[in-house]
């Protein structure tokens, strides 16, 4: 009852003129980024920081949540053009999408990603309008030692679950810490790492390792590889659905959220868990596997609705907990921070205004998305035109801008480009960049928790195991520590068994 | 260079190597070993800066600014060897695709190098010719090393886009970019 009359008030905030002018700009911001390639959604959220320095929190929110709906779903505009997705949420949508663009069915595999958007996004709202506060409101009286079990969890989760290799994952993930290590130590003062450069002391930027990781980082490796000769992109008219593909579509659209959220909201799943989930629920229920990989529209109408729902999960998590699940997310906790904001189980009760009508503006980020999308859809292909050079001038430069917009030093152009330098070794090597950017932004929170919990017990280690929270939350590490090797076996066992069977083949 | 044939011996498993032409070629196939180099650099680096610069703990704070810093050293140690051991072993990173990525090409570092200079030299010309200038060089400067030769035109979108951006940022958005000399004369 309480969180409806909370909503009503967000929403009545959200739809003021100039939230509702924010919103907008934030979703047609987004979809352009998200469109073009070689951006995803965190690099799209993170060049986009300087922009909402200018703003007031809510303001500035309101349009990342535009800029993040809008961006998901221009990722799979790309990929169903291009066939080459750029980020691996929208992998799905080429598998499916980008058939159906081959035969002259691009314009309905664009509608199905966008309805599907719009029906993920709403009903994963929906599920964060009525979990968060229950969760946050459960998550209030958690102690020092919870918290830093559950960061232990999502160090683990992001970097053991996901990615080929596990020891480049934690490589990734202990370089991370190490940059956040940078500076002087909240509690006692004294400096780490800071080699005695005063610039140093404050630590690097969170804003300057975000958009050196993702987008110098990029830009560096796309020229290195860069594809000399131009990609075929195939051209689109206005998307809509016939009544054929409506009797196909609205069931995985329907079930697609629920999948998404789920996988959302805790680490490690993520858009791409999510999306490749809906998928495999798509093809298994189908009638028609044979479809499958063909151009089946259920195989972008589930995955595309995930894609929607797994945002929604995954700002329920980082919103009530403080806890990023992806890259996005982790981008937008350093955006809170920029302003000052923690987020976390207070957040419900020390900013309420702020938090529903961020919420609220999500509903009509997604109406708007519907809205703007449907009819821009072929304006947003031509962008897929743009000659690269000036796309990836213009990452650089803009990646220039918000790392000298932190603080107005020249210098950290040059810590930008290192940390670009890093990235690029990264991707090279296979590192994975999103256990690095938590490590980045949950490191320094991990060890207050930690220490903060050894104040607390006299120093006593025993503590951190004091809880049946923190006890459930550790035998879920070491349960993510043991079940993909035994899982490996036992589908080598399997395999063995049943040679001809293969699996999703992503 | 002396042909010697060093290959560990957990090496020889995977067969015969395609062109066992000496160290220099191992090297070359066993690139990622400079990533184990890496993590031990900084695992070394995190651990001795942590033992010269920080103190121990009080009666406050029981552990400290030291332990959480050297743990994380002794893991970037321990992954170093780890990863080492799994090159060794035949293991790969993956390299990353991306819409605009040809892997089948070899690494173009050139055009690499020549953006990192356009990049250092931005970074020096921000508070000698203000955001405009330094803007300019850095977008035509980037576009020219990612392959453009339009000449005239390169350098005008280079330009607009530098100063829009200036405009937006420093008069509506309120983010405090220097306008440098030429803009002293308009503003």
């Amino acid at each position: 009852m309480d969180t409806l009359h909370l909503l009503a008030g967000g929403l009545a905030n959200a739809l003021t003129l100039e939230h509702l002018l924010y919103a907008a700009v934030g979703v047609l911001l987004g979809t352009a980024i998200g469109v073009l390639p070689g951006i995803g959604p965190a690099m799209a959220v993170a060049l986009l920081l300087p922009v909402t320095y200018a703003f007031e929190p809510t303001g500035a929110f309101i349009m990342f949540a535009g800029i993040y709906f809008g961006a998901m779903f221009g990722g799979s505009t790309t990929s169903i053009l291009l066939n080459t997705p750029g980020e691996s949420a929208s992998v799905m949508a080429a598998i499916e999408g980008n058939p159906m663009a081959k035969q002259g069915r691009g314009a309905q595999a664009l509608a199905t990603a966008a309805i599907g958007h719009f029906i993920g996004g709403m009903v994963g709202v929906l599920g964060l309008v009525l979990l968060a506060p229950l969760v946050a409101s459960v998550a209030v009286d958690i102690g020092a030692p919870d918290y830093f079990a559950i960061m232990v969890l999502a160090f683990v989760a992001v970097t053991g679950v996901l990615g080929a290799s596990r020891v480049r994952g934690f490589a990734a993930l202990a370089l991370g810490l190490t940059i956040g290590l940078v500076g002087l130590d909240p509690i006692s003062g004294q400096p780490r790492l800071t080699f005695g450069v005063p610039q140093l002391a404050d630590g690097i930027d969170v804003v300057i390792v975000a958009v050196g990781l993702f987008a110098v980082g990029e830009a560096l490796w796309v020229a290195a590889h860069l594809r000399r000769a131009p990609q075929e992109v195939i051209p689109v008219g206005r998307p809509w659905l016939g009544r054929e593909d409506l009797k196909r579509t609205w069931k995985p659209w329907l079930r697609g959220p629920f999948i998404g959220f789920t996988f959302g909201a805790i680490p490690a799943g993520g858009a791409e868990m999510s999306t490749f989930m809906a998928y495999v629920t798509e093809r298994r229920l189908s009638r028609h596997p044979e479809r499958f990989g063909k151009g089946a529209i259920e195989g972008v109408a589930g995955p595309e609705s995930a894609a929607s729902a797994s945002s929604a999960g995954t700002l329920a998590t980082m919103l009530t907990l403080g806890l990023p699940t992806t890259a996005i997310a982790a981008v937008m906790l350093a955006a809170f921070q920029q302003f000052g904001i923690q987020p976390g189980p207070l957040l419900f009760t020390r900013e309420p205004e702020l938090v529903w009508t961020l919420i609220a503006s999500l509903f009509v980020g997604l109406v708007l998305l519907l809205v703007l999308n449907l009819p821009l859809a072929p304006a947003w292909a031509k962008l897929l035109r743009i000659p690269r050079p000036y796309l990836y001038a213009g990452i650089l430069f803009f990646a220039c801008v918000g790392a000298y917009a932190v603080s107005g030093q020249p210098v950290d152009l040059l810590v930008l480009l290192v940390i670009g330098a890093v990235g690029f070794l990264m991707r090279r090597y296979g590192l994975p960049v999103l256990p690095a950017i938590i490590g980045v932004i949950l490191g320094g929170d991990a060890e207050l928790q930690l220490r903060r919990a050894l104040q607390i017990a006299d120093g006593d280690v025993t503590t951190l195991v004091s809880t049946p929270l923190s006890i459930t939350v550790y035998t879920i590490v070491v349960l993510l520590f043991l079940v993909p090797p035994v899982a490996r076996l036992v589908r080598r066992r399997r395999a063995d068994q049943e040679p001809e069977r293969v699996d999703a083949g992503v | 260079m002396t042909i010697t044939d060093d290959r560990p011996a957990g090496h020889g498993a995977g067969g015969p190597e395609p062109t066992p032409t000496g160290r220099r070629a191992w090297l070359r196939a066993h690139s990622e070993l400079g990533v184990s180099a890496l993590l031990a650099a900084v695992g070394v680096l995190v651990v001795v800066d942590t033992l010269a610069e920080s103190g121990a703990g009080t009666g406050s704070d029981p552990i400290g600014p030291r332990p959480v810093a050297l743990v994380l050293g002794a893991a970037l140690l321990l992954l170093a060897v780890l990863l080492t051991i799994d090159i060794l072993r035949g293991g790969h990173g993956e390299a990353e695709g991306g819409e605009d990525v040809d892997l089948d090409t070899p690494m173009d570092l050139r055009t690499v190098g020549m953006l990192a200079g356009v990049l250092v030299a931005t970074a020096v010309l921000i508070p000698l010719a203000g955001w405009p200038i330094a803007g300019t060089v850095l977008f035509a400067g980037a576009t020219y090393a990612l392959g453009s030769r339009a000449f005239p035109r390169d350098l005008v979108i280079a330009g607009a886009v530098s100063l829009s951006t200036w405009v937006i940022f420093d008069a509506l958005l309120g983010v405090d970019l220097p306008g440098g000399p030429l803009m002293g004369v308009f503003g």
